[in-house]
């Protein structure tokens, strides 16, 4: 049997050499990616049946995690507020990128000086950005305030928080986006629009008839990503809303509070468990966004 | 014929109206910034009218965000966070990269899967047990533990991403190429340092961008790792300041510009490949 076995996977030597450097090549990533990755992975999903008591010791609860995750109306609200800040960011920050990105594809003179402009916020850490934010949406001193003639507690209301969190992850992140979308737009031949215009087709009917199809298959990439990052926010939301904030229950994301359960309450399990409940729900989406997009990406040039 | 002539003008002069404004809007939270970190604490709150210019230009401000926090040691840490990280995503990746795409060896696709695996999983499922290997590699190894730069570095050790970005570069060059080479009796590793590692510039400048912009930004692992204000980056000594001088927006200013500025120079000199760069390896 075990000769059997040789002979028919009996290899020459130089495909045995090979075989022995792609081992040896991909050994430092898939041994990292094994202990950095995978087996924090499984312990994750351990420890959110486990109760932490502390020094890195656990006891095996069963589910109580999950049922007290889902009886917490804290736990609640940080879904709603994750959910919420997808629903005001991504429609509306995509919007824009997209008419950013249409309006850097039209003959204009200064490309790149604007397109670096838009793109300054990514490379700023977001740490740095929500602070200079949060003095322009000062109550008392801030300068939008002013502007608008207004006395709106832009970072301590419960009702208007989330707004100015939308507005900071929009303004980050709509030149990222919209250098992604000019690709998709620069592939669009120009020919169509030209054999458009002869039709006698207005610019809103190319618009829906040409941009928006052509460009819609980069528009489900960008939609996707932009999608992923939004559910997992965290550094925007803690750096503009601290603790001590008494809005802080009304624009926790579920990352922060995993955050603030894990490495503040020191309760890891329970930790685990918001962790666990944020993949199924970013499985959730996904799943929706690939049946859905069925609907309205095109695929067929 | 001149009316269509008139509306291409009007489309025109809006494009720019439009863009400009944009521009506007992007650009002013970094000049009030830069404008505020040069005031008083007076002058920043006084309203009805505002101030808007500081009357001295003067750095006391920067002098207190820089006595407050060790911002040598935060750039530093930084710097050394970034460096390593890149330097180990751009050679194990690369290596790794190489390896899926030109070498034929059994498991490969189940090994690949495993890169797939970590890449559709949100960072912060690893975060417990990695800040639990750091706690305890510290007891073992101070220079390891908790507070030190390899443990900023840790997570970013290997990139699963950087294999999968640098693979589809090496699928990309044709097998003529590395055969070519093993003809002329390169073995593998001279093949892939020799042959095609150089042909692949364009995709581990990007990586670089990529990883550096995104380790610089990074908050939750540096603030969960490392606690002791020396060991900060600028990302976490940030959240540090924040609540140290919760109303001294003027020295708020000038810890964010302080933050902000190695990248944003970098920025404005490597503009072209920054932005491809990201664009490139976000599109795929």
């Amino acid at each position: 049997m075990a000769e059997q076995k040789k002979a028919k996977t009996k290899m020459s030597a130089a495909a045995k050499r090979e075989q022995n450097w792609g081992y040896l090549m991909i050994a430092p990533t898939i041994i990292g990616l094994i202990i950095l990755n995978l087996w924090p992975f499984v312990q994750t999903i351990y420890t959110s049946f486990c109760e932490h008591l502390g020094f890195g010791q656990y006891k095996f609860v069963g589910l109580q995690n999950y049922i007290e995750m889902f009886q917490d109306p804290e736990v609640w609200r940080a879904t709603w507020n994750t959910i919420y800040f997808c629903i005001l960011t991504v429609p509306l920050g995509l919007f824009l990128a997209l008419l950013v990105a249409m309006l850097l594809n039209a003959k204009i003179k200064g490309k790149g000086v604007f397109r670096t402009i838009f793109f300054l916020p990514m490379v700023c850490a977001p740490a740095a950005v929500t602070m200079v934010w949060r003095w322009i949406f000062n109550a008392d001193y801030g300068i939008l305030n002013q502007i608008l003639g207004t006395k709106i507690n832009w970072v301590t209301d419960p009702n208007v928080v989330m707004i100015a969190c939308a507005i900071v992850a929009i303004w980050s992140n709509i030149g990222y986006d919209a250098i992604l979308l000019l690709a998709g737009l620069q592939n669009i031949s120009k020919s169509y629009y030209e054999a458009a215009s002869i039709d006698g087709a207005s610019k809103i009917t190319q618009f829906f008839h040409i941009t928006l199809p052509m460009v819609s298959p980069t528009l489900f990439v960008v939609m996707i990503m932009r999608l992923m990052s939004s559910i997992k926010v965290y550094d925007l939301i803690y750096m503009m809303v601290e603790d001590t904030n008494p809005a802080l229950t009304s624009v926790q994301s579920l990352m922060y509070l995993f955050y603030r359960q894990s490495f503040v309450a020191g309760s890891r399990g329970m930790g685990s468990a918001i962790v666990i409940w944020t993949v199924l729900l970013i499985g959730i989406v996904t799943v929706i966004q690939f049946v859905g997009q069925k609907k309205w990406v095109n695929y067929e040039v | 014929m001149k009316n269509m002539q008139r509306n291409a003008q009007i489309t025109k002069v809006l494009t720019y109206v439009v863009l400009i404004l944009g521009a506007v809007i992007m650009i002013f939270p970094f000049v009030w910034m830069i404008l505020t970190s040069f005031k008083t604490q007076t002058e920043s709150m006084q309203v009805n009218p505002i101030v808007f210019f500081p009357t001295h230009w003067d750095l006391n401000n920067f002098v207190d965000a820089v006595k407050s926090l060790p911002f040598v040691n935060m750039y530093i840490n930084t710097a050394l966070m970034i460096f390593f990280r890149v330097v180990c995503a751009v050679a194990f990746s690369s290596m790794a990269a190489y390896a899926f795409a030109k070498l034929r060896f059994k498991g490969k696709n189940i090994l690949f899967g495993i890169i797939l695996v970590q890449m559709s999983l949100p960072s912060q499922i690893f975060i417990i047990p990695q800040y639990q290997m750091v706690a305890k590699l510290g007891n073992l190894i101070p220079a390891l533990g908790a507070n030190t730069v390899f443990a900023l570095v840790f997570p970013g050790i290997v990139s699963a991403f950087g294999t999968f970005f640098l693979r589809q570069t090496y699928l990309g060059i044709p097998n003529e190429i590395s055969e070519a080479a093993y003809l002329d009796g390169c073995n593998q590793w001279q093949t892939f340092t020799k042959v095609l590692f150089p042909l692949t510039g364009t995709s581990v400048a990007a990586l670089t961008i990529f990883t550096a912009v995104f380790a610089y930004g990074d908050l939750m692992w540096p603030l969960v790792v490392n606690s002791d204000l020396n060991m900060m980056t600028l990302s976490s000594g940030l959240a540090t300041l924040r609540g140290q001088f919760s109303t001294n927006f003027p020295v708020l200013m000038a810890g964010s510009l302080l933050a902000m500025l190695p990248m944003v120079v970098l920025y404005m000199i490597f503009q072209r490949q920054f932005i491809e760069g990201i664009a490139h390896t976000g599109g795929k």
